[in-house]
């Protein structure tokens, strides 16, 4: 397990290794990920298959059969510089969601637990610029961040078996949408109409990590409207980009 | 006639497409999915003549009963497995794995049972005229990514073909199944062993596990002991690869296969090494397993080792000897002394030479 400065390299196999940065998710530690996963881009690095940006390290996997861990990690070592951050700032994304009980089945209970009405949550929730720290779980999950602290709420004990697809939910500091029905623990708190996948686009994920989300408050009728309009294939997912 | 293809006449059990994997984009939450035996499928490849990564049928469990609908189609089929063929007006013949076979329009290659192996495969020569998703005919069941809708095939699939006839040429086989070698499963400690007891990692590198009965594509639950963390099991999500063995708080480890999420928040304990994961791929509920720690060089000095295991295994398919006969492309190609040759040539002692060829092979013919 060696490390150059405060940065420390872990195995995970033949095929993989990760460049850790920091033991907790925080944007500067996730500013240095990001930074490092854009150098290796653009190194293209003989035998290296990809980098993966997560919360605070990069796993960077590799073709054991075409190289090997000490070649790619002096490749790497190479283009890990001091105080480095990523050069180029993300899209930045306004995703409607409606707070709506119906749609987002922990709304209420949620609230109490915090001492809050469901409109404050709403309010509190719908007022920050999100970070997307990361994407994993399933194709399109963005773990966004950070929630406000008055927000903060560990994850359900029972997870459930089915959360719909496009479910607004939030979890720890974070939040995301659910690009796909899937089992999950987070609190449902919303839903938003749009979809963060779809096969059908030349790049079917809609957020990158490194990109940042604002989330917008519809009413039901403007809700449902979207989802008709998205329902009848006339939805332009680039509508979403906030104009800088 | 229509365009060429393979009708599912009955869909067996779980089939679906796959290749070597989606790879490259992981980064957008996207699972690598692919065979979970690689060496099966590019074995199966070989056989038929096409380039290693062509997508082919990955069967667990039942096969499918496919009727051609072209001309003719070359086949392979590699791994554990009974099939037959069924052509109208003659009783069904069983079909040997580890071979290509030639199919005429209207015969039906009814694909059985999948023993001793979780998984096998099935290529076709030419390969299926589908379209590629992000670069890759791997299926991902679980989002309904890729070929088919991303399902398994279903009743009445069609499966449509490059080639609307068989290469010309004999059928080739495998001189023997390939060896996946025995023993304890090689994994490298990390990325977190460091969250274990050192009581825990001794425990893991000693002990034998089971196969739960619950195990997918996505993965293997492990039974057997308890792997005490130090402090949590929970860690900030991070990268996930095929072999990554994660334990959640219960202590029970889970074995990630290839359609893993591409990041998780369970501490680590080990990973499979490249060269073991076709093995573990092909794990069933029940099979026991134990594990051995080796350094990341020695990974991958096995791994090339086992690069040039496998072409020599390509190197060595030969022409299917016809029954009773004897193949002296064969005899040459295995290198016999010349004396063995030279007893063909000269007594035609042929039955002799066939044990001989049979011993080099190393299994009776």
């Amino acid at each position: 397990m060696a490390a150059i400065g405060d940065v420390r390299f872990t195995t995970a196999g033949d095929t993989a290794f990760n460049v850790e940065f920091g033991e907790g998710i925080d944007r500067p530690t996730n500013a240095r990920v990001m930074a490092l996963h854009a150098r290796l881009k653009r190194a293209a690095v003989p035998g290296l298959v990809e980098t993966v940006p997560t919360f605070r390290s990069l796993q960077v996997v590799y073709d054991p059969a075409a190289t090997s861990r000490r070649v790619v990690q002096a490749a790497v070592e190479a283009q890990i510089v001091p105080d480095d951050a990523a050069a180029a700032e993300g899209a930045l994304w306004r995703l409607p969601v409606c707070y709506d009980p119906e749609l987002g089945p922990d709304l209420e209970e949620v609230s109490a637990a915090l001492g809050l009405t469901p409109e404050r949550l709403a309010a509190l929730h719908g007022a920050t610029e999100y970070f997307v720290y990361m994407l994993g779980f399933m194709p399109g999950f963005g773990y966004m961040g950070d929630l406000p602290v008055e927000l903060e709420r560990p994850r359900r004990t029972e997870p459930r078996v089915r959360v719909p697809a496009g479910s607004v939910a939030m979890a720890g500091r974070l939040t995301t949408v659910y690009p796909w029905e899937s089992p999950g623990g987070w609190h449902l708190i919303g839903h938003c109409p749009v979809p963060l996948y779809d096969g059908t686009r030349p790049s079917p994920v809609l957020l990158a990590a490194g990109d940042r989300v604002r989330f917008e408050a519809v009413d039901r009728a403007h809700h449902d409207a979207l989802v008709a309009e998205v329902a009848a294939g006339r939805f332009d997912p680039e509508t979403l980009r906030a104009s800088a | 006639m229509s365009a060429p293809g393979l009708r599912v006449v009955r869909p067996g059990l779980f089939a679906t497409i796959q290749d070597l994997g989606r790879v490259g984009y992981q980064e957008l939450g996207m699972p690598v999915a692919g065979a979970l035996d690689p060496i099966a499928l590019r074995l199966a490849n070989a056989l038929v003549g096409n380039p290693a990564g062509t997508a082919g049928v990955e069967i667990a469990l039942l096969g499918p009963a496919l009727k051609v609908e072209a001309e003719s189609v070359r086949v392979a089929v590699v791994g554990p497995m009974a099939l037959r063929m069924e052509r109208e007006g003659q009783p069904p013949a069983a079909l040997e794995p580890y071979r290509t076979h030639t199919l005429n329009c209207g015969d039906v290659l009814a694909l059985g049972a999948v023993t001793g192996a979780s998984v096998a495969y099935l290529a076709v020569a030419g390969g299926f005229a589908l379209e590629p998703f992000l670069g890759s005919l791997s299926t991902y069941v679980r989002a309904g990514i890729g070929p088919l809708g991303g399902k398994p095939l279903g009743d009445g699939a069609r499966l449509p073909l490059v080639r609307d006839a068989a290469p010309g040429g004999d059928d080739v086989e495998l001189p023997e199944p390939p060896d996946y070698g025995g023993g304890p499963v090689r994994v490298v400690l990390g990325p977190q062993d460091d969250r274990f007891t050192a009581a825990a990692v001794e425990t893991f590198l000693s002990a034998t596990y089971r196969v739960g009965k619950d195990a997918d594509r996505m993965g293997l639950r492990l039974e057997g002991p308890t792997l005490a963390h130090r402090g949590s099991a929970d860690i900030p999500s991070d990268g996930l690869v095929t072999g990554s063995i994660q334990v959640p708080g219960n202590g029970q480890p889970i074995l990630l296969l290839n359609d893993h999420q591409t990041a998780g928040g369970y501490a680590k304990i080990a990973t499979v090494i490249s060269a073991d994961l076709p093995r573990v791929g092909r794990l069933r509920p029940g099979d026991a397993l134990a594990f051995r720690a080796v350094g990341v060089d020695e990974a991958e000095g096995i791994r090339r080792r086992q690069e040039q295991a496998i072409a020599g295994w390509i190197r060595a398919i030969r022409t299917v000897r016809p029954a009773g006969g004897v193949d002296l492309d064969a005899l040459y190609s295995e290198n016999l002394v010349s004396g063995v040759v030279d007893i063909v040539n000269g007594n035609g002692d042929i039955l002799n030479a066939e044990n001989m060829a049979g011993n080099m092979n190393g299994r009776a013919s």
